[in-house]
């Protein structure tokens, strides 16, 4: 097949949009607690976490939605234990995420033993199926590709719309972005950056926790050690590509996609007989790199990234 | 609230804040074991006697704690200098390419040579594999925490490339994996007949090096200055972007020599299970050790305890070895926690 009719075909770009689910999640989630000024190195053990308990949960009896609803209180759960040791506490955000991540990933894996202590492969459950929303699934390519999507790829594009909307458009968002840029100015309007920096970080967790359930609700059906597989490592890419907007973040979100739905079809074609599949699979995680080098020139970083506020403090 | 910083802090205030970080790392262990069906104590009697039983058990952790010395120096060199090297893991198996591609007969060396020169190889090979993240951060401003993680993924895929192709073993019967090292390549054991390899005696040598590095040198001077107050030290007239590409070259090749270590001295061919996250429980055993180069070793020894007994505790009592992880992430996180709250006390205001 020509890399122009795999370009052409809505298989390929419903494929991409449905990768770039989990990615548009965990990105918002990592955005926000970005724009709030903490850097949240916690994303790769939430999304495991998120991935692991949405899916126990509807095996042991909950509906999907229920799911998503476990995953998210697991994900802010772990958000506010980093919100604590990161804001109010000021501890190195690089270490406190690192420890997350170890600390998210083997909670999940023990606990994922003990529950099934003897199985030799993970139990199914009944997954996200497809919704046709009724005309607009008709249109030619953009149909397929769009709007025949599992509910919770709605729900992505729905929250980045959302998102978007709040820190724009909402004192909430004025006050989340200024608390990343200038947080001695929202002090001194007297309001508090601890909370608002420990709200934006417990949120921006609950996604990221989505995002790592819609691997296990609606991509599979099913959860896997290695699932996530360094995608909140990209995530983190991702929200510097996007400059740290949520637009832009989602169609870096929807590019990055598309470049893994065309590897996985390249590697069927007579390019890929000739080049081992590990280029292929790291093809991602080399974009990922190229995207933070391109992006690296412009200063967007909110200016109080990675600073801890104390009070009283200059 | 606010943090405020104690002026001189008092003997108590700076002892019982770890120790009950310690403690309550057990705690939240002897929980966890009692949810998953075991009896809390005798779990850490399995652990215990599953690290440190026997002789076999004692080997079996200092062999364990080999590789964990160097990426632990790894990071803890690194993170001084506020050089944020998660890559350690990429870097150990560097490390361990270079020593297979040159120690299965490309260099046709009597042991004497061949093992300094095969050190030397699988430390450049790891400083190389930093510097690319290094000069992306000191030219470009690319945060090296996400390009060394990165670095991770796209390494190991490398590593699984070559076992399946051009360092596959012929003899292998299909499974990925290197071929042995020549006998001249391999690193002999410090006593005839005990499974103790002489890694472990070069990571310790690696340890008081490190240390002499830091206290005795320029070189250790600049590090720490530069992690403390990059500013202050460009403004000082230190070289900063140098230090960084210096400590960068360091660590690198720390978590090289582990890869080494583990391939000449331990296991003697290449897998794509060398290092079960050696290089990320790196990370735990720099910050345990307060980022001291001699305190990586006996963290190194404490965490590698807790692995070795883990294991044996978990075929005895069924309780999840991922419990060692556990235990590992919860005291990395409360110990910084606790020696922020020795130098510091929050205040309501």
């Amino acid at each position: 097949m020509d890399i122009l009719d795999i370009l052409l075909s809505a298989s390929f770009w419903a494929a991409a949009i449905r990768i770039a689910s989990p990615l548009i999640f965990a990105t918002l989630g990592e955005l926000i607690c970005e724009r709030a000024g903490v850097l949240n190195l916690g994303i790769e053990g939430i999304m495991v976490a998120g991935a692991f308990s949405g899916w126990i949960a509807v095996w042991a009896g909950l509906p999907l939605w229920g799911g998503v609803a476990v995953a998210m209180l697991t994900g802010m759960a772990f958000g506010l234990l980093h919100a604590t040791l990161s804001v109010p506490f000021g501890l190195s955000q690089h270490v406190v995420g690192i420890g997350l991540t170890l600390l998210a990933t083997s909670l999940t894996f023990y606990t994922y033993r003990v529950v099934l202590p003897e199985v030799s492969s993970p139990p199914k459950i009944e997954a996200f199926q497809p919704y046709e929303i009724p005309l607009l699934a008709d249109l030619p390519l953009i149909g397929p590709a769009l709007f025949s999507q599992t509910p919770l790829t709605y729900a992505a594009f729905l929250l980045a719309a959302i998102c978007a909307y709040t820190l724009y458009r909402t004192p909430v968002g004025l006050a989340v972005r200024a608390a990343g840029e200038n947080p001695s100015a929202v002090a001194a309007q007297g309001l508090s950056v601890t909370a608002i920096r420990m709200g934006a970080v417990i949120t921006g967790s609950g996604f990221m926790a989505v995002g790592g359930a819609f691997l296990t609700l609606s991509a599979f059906d099913s959860f896997f050690f290695d699932m996530v597989n360094g995608r909140g490592w990209i995530c983190i890419a991702l929200v510097v590509f996007g400059a740290w907007r949520p637009g832009k973040a989602v169609l870096g979100a929807i590019l990055f996609a598309a470049f893994d739905a065309l590897q996985i079809r390249l590697q069927q074609t007579a390019i890929g007989a000739l080049v081992p599949y590990q280029l292929f699979l790291m093809l991602p995680y080399i974009l990922s790199i190229l995207a933070l080098v391109v992006m690296s020139r412009r200063a967007e970083v909110p200016a109080a990234l990675m600073v801890p506020f104390n009070k009283g403090e200059r | 609230m606010r943090l405020e910083p104690i002026a001189a802090p008092s003997w108590q205030r700076r002892l019982i804040p770890p120790a009950a970080a310690i403690l309550a790392t057990f705690v939240i262990a002897a929980l966890l074991a009692q949810i998953a069906g075991g009896n809390p104590f005798s779990i850490f009697g399995l652990i215990l006697s599953g690290a440190l039983g026997s002789k076999f058990a004692i080997l079996e952790t200092l062999n364990r704690a080999t590789p964990l010395i160097f990426t632990g120096l790894a990071v803890a060199v690194a993170f001084r200098a506020k050089l944020w090297n998660i890559g350690a893991e990429a870097q150990l198996y560097a490390g361990a390419v270079v020593t297979v591609v040159l120690g299965t007969g490309a260099l046709a060396l009597p042991a004497p040579l061949l093992l300094p020169l095969l050190a030397l190889a699988a430390m450049v090979a790891g400083a190389g594999l930093l510097l690319g993240p290094a000069l992306l951060k000191t030219r470009l401003g690319v945060d090296e925490v996400v390009t060394t993680l990165l670095f991770n993924f796209i390494f190991l895929l490398f590593v699984s490339y070559l076992l399946e192709g051009p360092l596959k073993d012929p003899m292998g019967m299909g499974w990925p994996k290197s071929p042995r090292l020549n006998p001249e390549a391999r690193l002999p054991r410090v006593v005839d007949g005990l499974r103790l390899h002489w890694g472990f005696a070069l990571a310790l040598i690696s340890a008081v090096a490190i240390w002499l590095i830091n206290t005795r040198t320029t070189l250790g001077y600049e590090m720490r200055a530069v992690g403390q107050n990059a500013e202050a030290a460009q403004f000082a007239g230190i070289p900063v972007t140098k230090v960084i590409l210096k400590t960068a070259l360091l660590s690198g090749g720390l978590a090289g020599l582990a890869g080494y270590s583990e391939v000449a001295g331990l296991k003697g061919a290449l897998t794509l299970d060398l290092s079960p996250g050696f290089g990320y429980t790196g990370i735990v055993v720099a910050m345990l050790a307060l980022l001291h180069p001699i305190g990586v070793v006996f963290a190194a020894l404490f965490v590698a305890a807790i692995f070795v007994g883990a294991d044996s505790m978990s075929r005895a009592a069924g309780v999840p070895s991922y419990l060692a992880d556990i235990m590992l992430a919860s005291a990395l996180l409360l110990m910084v926690l606790a020696i922020l709250l020795s130098k510091f006390r929050l205040r309501r205001d």
